[in-house]
């Protein structure tokens, strides 16, 4: 699948836009840590849990949940949670 | 408005008398002829290196680093004088530890950053690391090893030199330590923190480390085994001081020069412990009833002189009421005792004399090791201060920096 990368992010990446696999957005977030080494624990917690504060879009719906399913042509965009002043 | 002008005679004094005991000094211990210098400025939005030459008259600016994240601590490694490591985290993003062997021309992530384990089953709650909060190198006898204190309260150590860092099940995932750590619930809006992590000069084995809240522990086999120190340290009114989650030390420090003796700045006070041997009698003395009343004994950092193990310096903070945790009364200023606390003596000649509503945290103050030692100190306004002739004479190095979290000041090889 497609991923948009964060800019936060970009310094693991190099850039925007790239491709991962994996059946579920967890084992895509192991594939990207395993192209990306250090890019899963700033966005996935050692307990498996995505950190607040960021947020998750499949195919433009809002995700939290890591087990949630990923086809082939998913696109997946990993984005920072807007607030504040 | 600064106080140089108006106090320039009693400030000379202090400083005459800075130069002269550390003349007394120096049959004892010599200082080492001066060396070049670096400030290392951990700030809410990044790092700062600042290199002094022999003189401390003259910086150069090296910086920022990270911009953007926060930096809790920054720190060299005093084995080998040129590695650096970072406690980094974003607003978003999770935390990391940044690695130089260069003096921070190029940064490499650590491969394992501090975490904790996953939880056994049935067992205690998971835990996750907000962020790495402080930064120990290991024993001079032991190159590569580091321990790492993190919110909310984990030990973590490391023996590569800082690539790669597991965690001390015999604090992370013990009961009784957990009980005394509390939730994040049960700690501070910036989260419960495990910090000054000791390793004693003569005993690599033998550690310590304070938590806020928590308590003070130590261990004589390297951290297999873990016993408290909080006996003699005061609680909140109210609760009862045998409880080991009420106890709040904000910094604890060992005389480098004489490791039997403690010093530490607590939510309650600022106290000494002499070790007298038998662990069950080692008792923390509040040596902060002895400062002016109107200023108090609260604070957050506590520094120790690098050869004489009766002076030490403290930088008190307003806690009164809701704890505005400002200079008291606007008027920042620094307190030195040169007899272990039987008395103190008030520091700020050339720190504003009044609306300066900064304070300094607990990692932001410490003191170089040169023949006559300066103190730094950095402030929650984003100032970096130098304290010339141990305190005596306060001068601006930098300013308009972010919210300063922590300074050290370190030899280069």
């Amino acid at each position: 699948m497609k991923v948009l990368i964060p800019g936060a992010l970009r310094s693991y990446t190099r850039e925007g836009h790239v491709e991962a696999a994996g059946a579920t957005l967890d084992e895509m977030f192991t594939d990207l840590d395993r192209r990306y080494p250090g890019l899963r624990f700033r966005v996935v917690d050692e307990q498996g849990q995505l950190r607040p504060n960021m947020r998750l879009f499949v195919n433009g719906a809002g995700v939290r949940d890591l087990r949630h399913p990923l086809r082939p042509d998913d696109f997946v965009a990993v984005v920072l949670a807007l607030s504040g002043g | 408005m600064s106080r140089t002008t108006a106090r320039s005679k009693s400030g000379a004094q202090s400083a005459d008398a800075a130069k002269a005991r550390a003349a007394a000094r120096a049959p004892r211990r010599a200082a080492t002829a001066p060396a070049r210098l670096v400030v290392l400025v951990a700030t809410r939005k990044g790092a700062w290196l600042l290199h002094g030459d022999r003189t401390r008259r003259t910086w150069k600016v090296d910086g920022p680093h990270f911009l953007g994240h926060t930096i809790s601590h920054l720190q060299l490694d005093p084995r080998d004088g040129r590695t650096l490591l970072a406690a980094a985290k974003t607003g978003h993003l999770g935390p990391t530890i940044f690695r130089s062997t260069d003096l921070g021309r190029r940064w490499k992530e650590a491969g394992k950053p501090p975490a904790f384990a996953a939880p056994a089953p049935g067992g205690l709650p998971a835990r996750s690391v907000d962020h790495t909060f402080w930064l120990t190198p290991g024993h001079g006898s032991e190159r590569g090893t580091w321990y790492a204190g993190t919110s909310p309260q984990g030990l973590f150590r490391s023996e590569d030199g800082g690539d790669t860092w597991v965690p001390l099940p015999s604090v992370n995932d013990d009961p009784r330590f957990r009980e005394w750590m509390g939730t994040v619930q049960d700690g501070t809006p910036d989260g419960p923190k495990l910090h000054s992590i000791i390793v004693d000069p003569r005993d690599p084995a033998h550690l310590m480390f304070g938590m806020s809240g928590g308590g003070v522990h130590e261990s004589r086999d390297g951290g297999a085994t873990w016993q408290t120190l909080i006996r003699g340290m005061e609680v909140v009114e109210g609760f009862d001081p045998g409880t080991v989650t009420f106890h709040d030390p904000h910094c604890v420090r060992l005389c480098p020069t004489q490791p039997d003796r403690l010093y530490q700045q607590n939510h309650c006070g600022i106290y000494r412990m002499d070790r007298t041997g038998d662990p069950a009698a080692d008792t923390w003395q509040r040596i902060g009833r002895k400062m002016p009343r109107r200023v108090g004994d609260v604070g957050f950092p506590m520094v120790v002189h690098p050869r004489d193990p009766d002076t030490c310096w403290v930088f008190p903070m307003d806690a009164a009421t809701v704890w505005p945790r400002t200079s008291p009364e606007g008027r920042p200023a620094a307190y030195v005792t040169h007899n272990a606390g039987r008395t103190w003596q008030r520091l700020d000649q050339g720190l504003p004399e009044s609306q300066a509503w900064w304070t300094v945290k607990r990692q932001a103050m410490t003191v170089d090791a040169q023949p006559v030692p300066a103190l730094y100190l950095g402030t929650s306004s984003g100032e970096l201060w130098i304290g010339r002739d141990e305190g005596a004479r306060w001068s601006l190095i930098a300013r308009h920096l972010p919210e300063i979290y922590a300074v050290e000041v370190a030899e280069l090889a």
